[in-house]
Order: C-alpha cells, then structure tokens, then sequence
C-alpha cells in the first residue's frame, strides 16, 4: 500500500512537474543545435563573374539565407578570368572556409582543385554549369533535358506537318561552356529523330549580343522562310530579337535564362516568343538548403554527393504571371 | 620587287575583297543579292566608324587601346543615367562630356607625361572598366530604357531602304575625310605623325595636336557606342573586357595606315572594313565556327602584315624610331 502511494504520489509530482514544464514551453529539441551549427561558419562564393543577373541573383538569395543565421558571406569575383577563380579557390583552400559555392566557367577548369577541396574538409556546391568531378552538391538545370524539351519544341514549332518550313537555327553561347555541351546533346537526341527538321546554322556567339545579331541577319536573310531560332541566353538573345524584329519575317525565337524581369519584359513586348527559365531565387533556396543540410549533419566533405536539378518553366507570353520573374534591388 | 612596287597595301587588300566577293558570289547562292549586301555593310558600320576614330589617331603616330572600352562604360552609364530618369538630352550631353574628359586624359598622359600610347591608353582601358563596375553601374549589360527609345532609329531604323548604321558610318567616314584633307588640324595631325621633330621645328603646336586625337577618338567612340546600343537595345560593358578593340586594330592596320604613322586615310578604313565585312558575311553563310572564323582572321591579318613588309621596307626613319 505504502509502494502505491508512493507511485501515486511521484506520479502526481511528474504531472504536475509537466504541466508545469508545458505552460513554461517545451524546448524544441533541435531548435538550440540548428542554431549552434551556423554560429561562426564561412561560405565562399567564386562565380564566373558577378554583374550580371545570374550571379548577383545567387548572391542576394544566398547571402538573405545565411546572413540572418550568423553565416559569414564573401564573393570572390574573378571577372570572367579563369586563371583569377582558379587562383580563389587556391587560396580559398588553404583560409579553410566551411563551404565553397562554384559556378563552373567550363567542365574541366576547377575540377582538380574542387576536389582538394574536398579533402581538405570544405564542403564544395556547384551551381548550374558543372564541373567534369562531382563534389557535396550540383544546384542547377538538367541541360541534357532541357535540351531534350528545346528540340522538342522547335519540332513542335516547325515541323512541316504543323505547317512549319522545318528550318531552324540555333546561336550557342561559348563552344567548351557545359551548358553548351549538354543542350546541344540533348537538342541533337530529338532532331536526330526528325529528318525533316533542317538545322541550318548552328553558331557560337560567345554570349555577346553584337554577334548574336550579325549571325542571326545573315541566317534569316540566306533562310527568309526560317522558322525557329533557340538562343541559349536571354542577354545575349536581345541582339538576336533585334535581328528579326529588323528583318520583319516572323521567326519563333526561343531563348533561355534566370528569369529575371528583362525576360518577362520582352515576353510581354514581344522581343521574345518563349524563354525557359530555371528560376534564379529557387537554385539560391536549394543552395540554401544543401548548406544548411552539409552544416548540420557534420559528416566529412565528399562523403555524399547529390543532385538537384532546377524545374524548368517555358514561359510565353500567355502562361506567364506577375510571379514568374524576380527583381534585382537596384544599385543605390 | 618592281612590279609590286607601285601597289600598296590597300589596293593588295581591295582586291582581295573583290576576289573573295566574286568567289562567294560563285559559290554561294545569295550571296550576292541586293539586301544582302546591304545586311553585310550594315554589320560592319560600327566596326568601321570605330576603325575611323583609330585611324585618325594611327595616322598620328598613336593607338587608342581604351577605345572599347571606353566607348561601353560612357555608353552604360548615359544608359542607365536615363533609366534613373535624367532627361536624354542631358544624360547625352553627361556621357559624351566623360568620354571627351577620358580623351583629354589619354592625350595629356601622351602629349605631356610623354608615356607611350600604347601604355597609357592599355591602363586606361582597365581603369574606365574598373571605375564604371564599380562606382558608376552594377550590371554588366545596360538595357535601353523607355526614354531612351528614340536612339533606337540610329542602330535598327531604315532610310530609303538603307539601314541608318550605314548612313552613320558614311557620315562619319565623309567627316574624317574632309578633317584630314581640309582642316589645318587634320594637316598638322598628319604632319606630327609623319615627323614629330619636323612637325615641331616647322612650328606645328605638336602637343595640343595629339591631345586633340585622342579628343577626336573618344568622341568617335561615343558615336559609336550609341549606334551600338541601339542596335542590340542595350549595351554589353564586357565588351571593354573583348578582343574586339584588336578588331579594330585588324580594319586599320588591314586597310594599309602603317603602325609607324603619317600613312594612309579614312580610304584604307573603309577598304579594310569591306574586306573584313566580306569574310565575316561569307563565314556565317557557310556556317563556319566562330573559333574558326578567328583562326581565318589571324591568318589573314598576318598575311597582310607580311605583304605589307615586303613591298614597303622599312626607312631609315622608322628603323631607328621602331614602330609603336
């Protein structure tokens, strides 16, 4: 009897002590080490350049995330030299940040750096142009299949039997870039299934508006019943729009990029018919969120290796939103 | 050697042009047509009112290598000048006043500090990039803005079925000429460089003439980089970052104004940009890669530069100065 008192008085006791417990807030178990995990880290971010709306996109999206946390945010900016982002990822290594985010000039560049790394204990995340060594995390687009879904569409576009001229052109950006190697992979995988899709130009305008719109006058003036031209960014592809808009033919111009506002601007002009957009601020969540993930689980850099691709949106003037493009703070 | 000796450079690269013209004409069908010819003068304008502003300053013994570069940076920023609401007359007016202040930077450093031209104008090309990244823009490609639309007729509008470029880069052409030939300036600039020593011992103001080429240069550029602009509807500063002031060097020194200065005319400018009009226009109808297009440029470039070697020797004069 005595034993069941006891109990029965402990037990009230817990309760008690409980209810207690509860009215004060139970502690979320996690919430403390979350926090601990971000106190004092670094990331370092070595993109191909900033000042342009891809990379500075990245960077306020990254920086918005971690900032508030405690995270340590610096940009290393080698301005387009590959030498220069080379030489910051070298000395990156040896000043040990906790994360380095890379955007990839070209597949074979940073490959053996990124993994030293990786052994040197950094966790290292590639963002959309891949690196021929895989390292923590690839953020990006599918370029094979986004390829894939461009050849599709151009033979949706132009195929005689939809009254197309079946004649297309297509204007790359840099030959050796791997969003060039992978889509025109993936573009070939369907038009190679299509005879009667004529390829008539396929030319490299290194990203450079000037030359997008010489190369795309003499196509349309040599072809004047071309049907489609994919240009693989939306920048560049402005002096490709100029090109037709000067020329008056009606040609499908099919173009791709972040989606930043000037994409939705010229959808609703006109100067574009269709951009497919791998949404800039949700590769900086991902991001994010891979960094988050790589702080919290503590396990040694290169132990796991993943992969998320960007969903794509074709954007036309018809199925896009307010929404579906996003603003840079202008530069005060 | 005698029966080259009375052909120079520019009737060599003329003719080259013509054979290249009839030889695409053969070979490629519509090659030839009326609006073809037209789009290849028209891709070319710019670079060619470009080759006139490096002409003038070649043909006075200099080189102007922040031509580009500074051509995008005061373009950029009257851009986005513009689009921060500043009245277009007035950002014009801003953005052509900083590239002449650039010039007349470049031609003290030249004309005074007496560093050599192609030193002062290499750094200075980096810093008006680093200056306009930095303080003056964020991003890299201004965009046209709405208020800014009237300049787009300049670079994409048609007169009489003759795309404007074409008509900006005549213009600019006829002007550079008439300074040359008629204007005491343009005769003094030819003098100074010819023979510097001669020109100053003859009482040629030396200094203020070759502060007044680099002044003629940036305000060519500006014309230039507005037409650019225009006709892309917005403007690329990487560009300063390019190859493609050595492009302009190509048209110049291609069309026969020798790098040792006094040599040549606004004629050899337009020789030289038809030419390089020509293979361009070719290339891209043949689908050539722009890798190799660079190649056939190189080469053609060298190509010149030899022949050029071999019918005009070096003189005394240039022996003992060396080129620039």
């Amino acid at each position: 009897m005595r034993l069941f008192k006891t109990l029965l008085i402990s037990a009230a006791v817990a309760l008690g002590a409980g209810a207690a417990l509860a009215q004060e807030g139970i502690d979320d178990p996690t919430r403390a080490a979350y926090y601990d995990s971000f106190v004092g880290k670094r990331v370092a971010y070595v993109p191909v350049a900033m000042g342009f709306d891809l990379t500075e996109g990245w960077a306020m999206g990254l920086r918005e995330a971690l900032e508030p946390l405690g995270v340590t945010f610096d940009i290393r900016d080698p301005n387009w030299n590959t030498d220069a982002g080379a030489q910051a990822i070298t000395s990156l290594i040896s000043e040990k940040p906790d994360v380095i985010v890379v955007h990839n000039p070209d597949v074979q560049s940073y490959a053996r750096l990124l993994k030293k790394a990786e052994e040197a204990g950094i966790y290292v995340i590639q963002v959309n142009m891949r690196s021929s060594y895989s390292t923590d995390a690839f953020v990006g687009a599918d370029y094979v299949g986004m390829g894939e879904q461009i050849g599709q569409r151009l033979v949706d576009k132009c195929s005689p039997a939809n009254g197309g001229s079946g004649k297309v052109a297509i204007t790359q950006g840099v030959l050796t870039a791997a969003a060039s190697i992978y889509q025109m992979q993936g573009i070939n995988n369907v038009l190679s299934k299509h005879p009667e899709i004529q390829l008539v130009s396929n030319q490299a305008a290194d990203w450079d508006s000037t030359k997008a719109k010489n190369i795309a006058a003499t196509v349309i003036q040599q072809h004047p019943d071309l049907c489609a031209i994919a240009g693989f960014w939306d920048v560049m592809d402005i002096g490709t729009a100029a090109a037709i808009k000067e020329s008056g033919k009606n040609v499908y111009l099919l173009t791709q990029g972040g989606g930043n506002r000037m994409a939705c601007d010229n959808l609703a002009n006109g100067t574009f018919s269709e951009v497919v957009v791998y949404f800039v601020p949700g590769q900086a969540r991902d991001m994010a969120t891979m960094i988050k993930h790589l702080l919290q689980l503590k396990q040694p850099a290169g132990t796991t290796k993943t992969t998320l691709f960007t969903p794509l949106n074709f954007l036309t003037k018809d199925n896009m939103t307010a929404a579906s493009c996003w603003d840079l703070p202008a530069k005060g | 050697m005698r029966i080259f000796g009375r052909v120079s450079q520019e009737q060599i690269v003329f003719g080259l042009a013509v054979l290249l013209c009839i030889g695409f004409a053969v070979s490629l069908p519509g090659f030839l047509t009326a609006s073809n010819v037209l789009n290849l003068v028209r891709s070319v304008s710019i670079l060619g009112i470009l080759g006139v502003a490096m002409g003038l300053v070649v043909i006075g013994r200099g080189i102007d290598l922040s031509l580009v570069a500074l051509m995008a940076v005061s373009v950029a920023w009257m851009l986005n000048l513009v689009g921060s609401g500043m009245p277009l007359p007035q950002a014009l007016a801003v953005g052509l006043a900083f590239s002449l202040l650039v010039g007349a930077v470049n031609g003290w450093f030249v004309a005074y500090a007496e560093v050599p031209a192609i030193f002062a104008t290499l750094a200075m090309g980096t810093l008006i990039y680093g200056f306009g990244r930095y303080f003056l823009f964020a991003l890299d490609v201004a965009y046209i803005p709405d208020a800014a639309k009237p300049l787009l007729w300049l670079g994409q509008g048609t007169l009489l079925g003759v795309p404007v470029p074409i008509y900006v880069f005549a213009a600019v052409c006829i002007a550079g000429y008439l300074f040359l030939r008629y204007a005491r300036s343009g005769r003094y600039l030819r003098a100074v460089g010819d023979n510097l020593a001669a020109a100053r011992i003859t009482g040629v103001p030396v200094r203020p003439i070759i502060v007044l080429q680099y002044l003629l240069s940036s305000m060519i550029g500006f014309l230039a980089g507005i037409v650019t602009a225009a006709s892309v509807a917005s403007m690329n500063t990487r560009l300063a970052l390019s190859t493609y002031v050595y492009d302009v060097i190509l048209v110049v020194v291609l069309g026969g104004i020798g790098l040792s200065g006094g040599k040549g005319g606004i004629r050899n400018v337009v020789v030289g940009t038809l030419l390089i009009g020509v293979l361009l226009n070719g290339m891209t109808i043949m689908d050539i890669q722009y890798t190799v297009q660079n190649v056939i440029k190189g080469v053609l470039l060298l190509t010149a530069i030899v022949i050029d070697t071999i019918v005009n020797p070096r003189d005394e004069q240039t022996a003992q100065q060396g080129d620039i």
